[in-house]
């Protein structure tokens, strides 16, 4: 293999599993878009809450998991008090009211996090060293790869729980068609209840794996701005859709970066998702796997 | 049949959606345990915003009632969340099927009993019923319900809806769009049920001879209003339901004066 397509394929990978990352992000606003229709902007506020808690509690001498356990535990709570004490109320306003609603709660929750936390910088060390190893003459980050097997595992006990169990089944009815559902007598409340929980481990997960890479600190809650070219991408109604984008998104951020960057400057990284989103927005604007709504009035 | 409990009164309800669009000014209507009654008008009659009103969605879909009573077996509807509703036995069908269309029919089934909040033997017993009743479903419960015909997923609607062990099934045009041997297929099954288990049958339909030979009963929706009232034979044989409604000879004009075909809310 020549040195040259060995550095391509390096960048590609290492673009596809920091994609995974973004991914990650983007499950829990899709969780949460497809049962209730909200857009959640306070996921990055959760991610940074999660990442916070248990970087905290890891400092102050419990043992890793024990943490995780009274993170996770944290994070349902979270969730559940969002869902309870602010959508709730709110059920049935326009889009844009729950929008403003959840943008608040993101505020809340950062403040909550660095109240109870701190606002210092945190390092944190899951105990995965970040060498490169060599795949056929291509070195791929060891961290990268655990990122990309958790987020992978994750999805996996997702799909599991909505394929196989009488929650998940409620859950992919009220995703499908949330009138019948209610119609059906499913109780849409205890879904979104559900939902919530969920988002939060996702959150946990995700600040984690943000935390380890980036130091967990004020700015990890804007990952939120990392998801969504993903979500305009993958459609904001599709985990299919959040992986595949993510994926997308992270290897064209990469390849520009390496092979744009010294053309037009550096600092690609930053905006080029979001020109890819834009001009994808232009093409098909329910994303790739987003559902195009066909409403008969 | 008029010694039977009312099992649901609906009296001068009046419904606004998005406090501006009046959809409803005044129905009365009541179905008696045992009875199919038919709800009978044109394309936005009203007929839709009443079975909306009376499963208690119209607050999911901005409508309001905003004047009436509308009760079910002793609870005051608009004060119900849809689920309860549903758990008491009042149990719908939308108009247009609304099937989950990416869930296979059995899993469209296993909703409705979830619904209903029945457990893992009941949802096995009632899947089994509702195969017994549509062989054609059975054939297809693995298929997700968006690829079934119009027939099948009409079907597919129904079936959920027994899945929740309904004594009230309230349907919105259950024969919309639909061949006319599958419509008797599907008036048939919900006969039968109605004659062997005595379910009670609240049915909007455009189709009105249809309707008026099966029901029991009628309620003529004009407007936003109840217009007509009465048993399915007597409003068979009104000349003014024959011209307006079944197809008669004679223009709507020369049936009869306005002031004779209807008649005062009660």
């Amino acid at each position: 293999m020549s040195p040259d397509l060995a550095f391509l394929i390096e960048v590609v990978v290492g673009g596809l599993l920091s994609g995974v990352m973004y991914a990650l992000v983007a499950i829990g606003f899709v969780l949460i878009y497809k049962t209730s229709g909200v857009l959640n902007f306070a996921q990055g506020a959760m991610v940074l809450f999660a990442a916070l808690t248990f970087v905290s509690l890891t400092e102050r001498g419990l043992p890793f998991p024990a943490a995780l356990a009274a993170t996770l535990a944290a994070m349902g709570v979270v969730g559940l008090a969002v869902e309870r004490t602010v959508l709730r109320p709110l059920v049935n306003q326009p889009p844009i009211t729950l929008f403003m609603a959840t943008l608040g709660v993101a505020y809340v929750i950062e403040g909550a996090a660095q109240l109870a936390w701190g606002t210092q910088v945190h390092g944190l060390d899951l105990g995965i060293d970040d060498t490169p190893i060599d795949l056929g003459g291509v070195l791929v980050s060891r961290f990268d790869l655990f990122a990309a097997a958790t987020a992978g595992l994750m999805v996996a006990l997702l799909s599991a729980f909505f394929r196989y169990t009488r929650t998940g089944l409620a859950f992919r009815a009220v995703a499908d068609d949330p009138l019948a559902a209610l119609n059906t007598g499913l109780r849409l409340p205890r879904i979104w209840s559900a939902v919530w929980i969920a988002a939060g481990i996702v959150a946990l997960v995700a600040g984690l794996l943000w935390g380890a890479r980036l130091g967990v600190q004020f700015s990890l809650s804007l990952v939120v701005l990392k998801a969504l070219p993903v979500l305009v991408l993958g459609g904001f109604d599709s985990i299919a859709g959040a992986i595949v984008a993510g994926l997308i998104v992270g290897a064209v951020e990469k390849v520009s970066e390496v092979y744009l960057g010294p053309v037009i400057g550096g600092g690609i990284e930053g905006w080029i998702a979001y020109v890819a989103a834009l001009g994808f927005l232009l093409v098909r604007p329910s994303g790739l796997f987003g559902l195009r709504a066909v409403e008969r009035v | 049949m008029s010694a039977a409990p009312t099992l649901l009164q609906v009296e001068a309800l009046e419904v606004v959606y998005g406090g501006a669009v009046h959809a409803l000014h005044g129905v009365d209507l009541a179905v008696r345990a045992g009875e199919i009654v038919a709800l009978v008008g044109a394309n936005g009659a009203g007929k839709t915003t009443l079975l909306r009103a009376v499963s208690n969605l119209l607050p999911a879909l901005r409508g309001q009632v905003t004047a009436g009573r509308l009760a079910y077996d002793g609870r005051d509807v608009t004060r119900t969340r849809t689920d309860a509703l549903v758990r008491a036995g009042l149990v719908g069908v939308l108009e247009g099927r609304h099937c989950f269309r990416g869930l296979s029919v059995q899993e469209n089934l296993v909703a409705g009993g979830l619904g209903r909040g029945s457990g893992r033997s009941d949802v096995r017993a009632d899947l089994e019923r509702v195969y017994g009743l549509f062989p054609r479903l059975a054939a297809k419960r693995e298929v997700a319900a968006g690829l079934l015909s119009g027939g099948e997923q009409q079907m597919a609607a129904i079936g959920r809806a027994l899945m929740g062990r309904p004594r009230l099934l309230v349907l919105d045009e259950p024969s919309m769009g639909l061949a006319p041997r599958v419509v008797e297929e599907i008036y048939r099954v919900l006969a039968g049920l109605n004659r062997a288990e005595g379910l009670t049958l609240l049915v909007a339909e455009q189709n009105v001879r249809l309707a008026l030979r099966h029901a029991h009963h009628a309620v003529v929706l004009e407007n936003g209003r109840s217009a007509l009232a009465g048993s399915a034979a007597s409003l068979r044989a009104r000349d003014d339901v024959r011209s307006l409604y079944l197809g008669g000879a004679e223009c709507p004009e020369a049936a009869a004066p306005p002031e004779a075909r209807r008649r005062a809310p009660a």
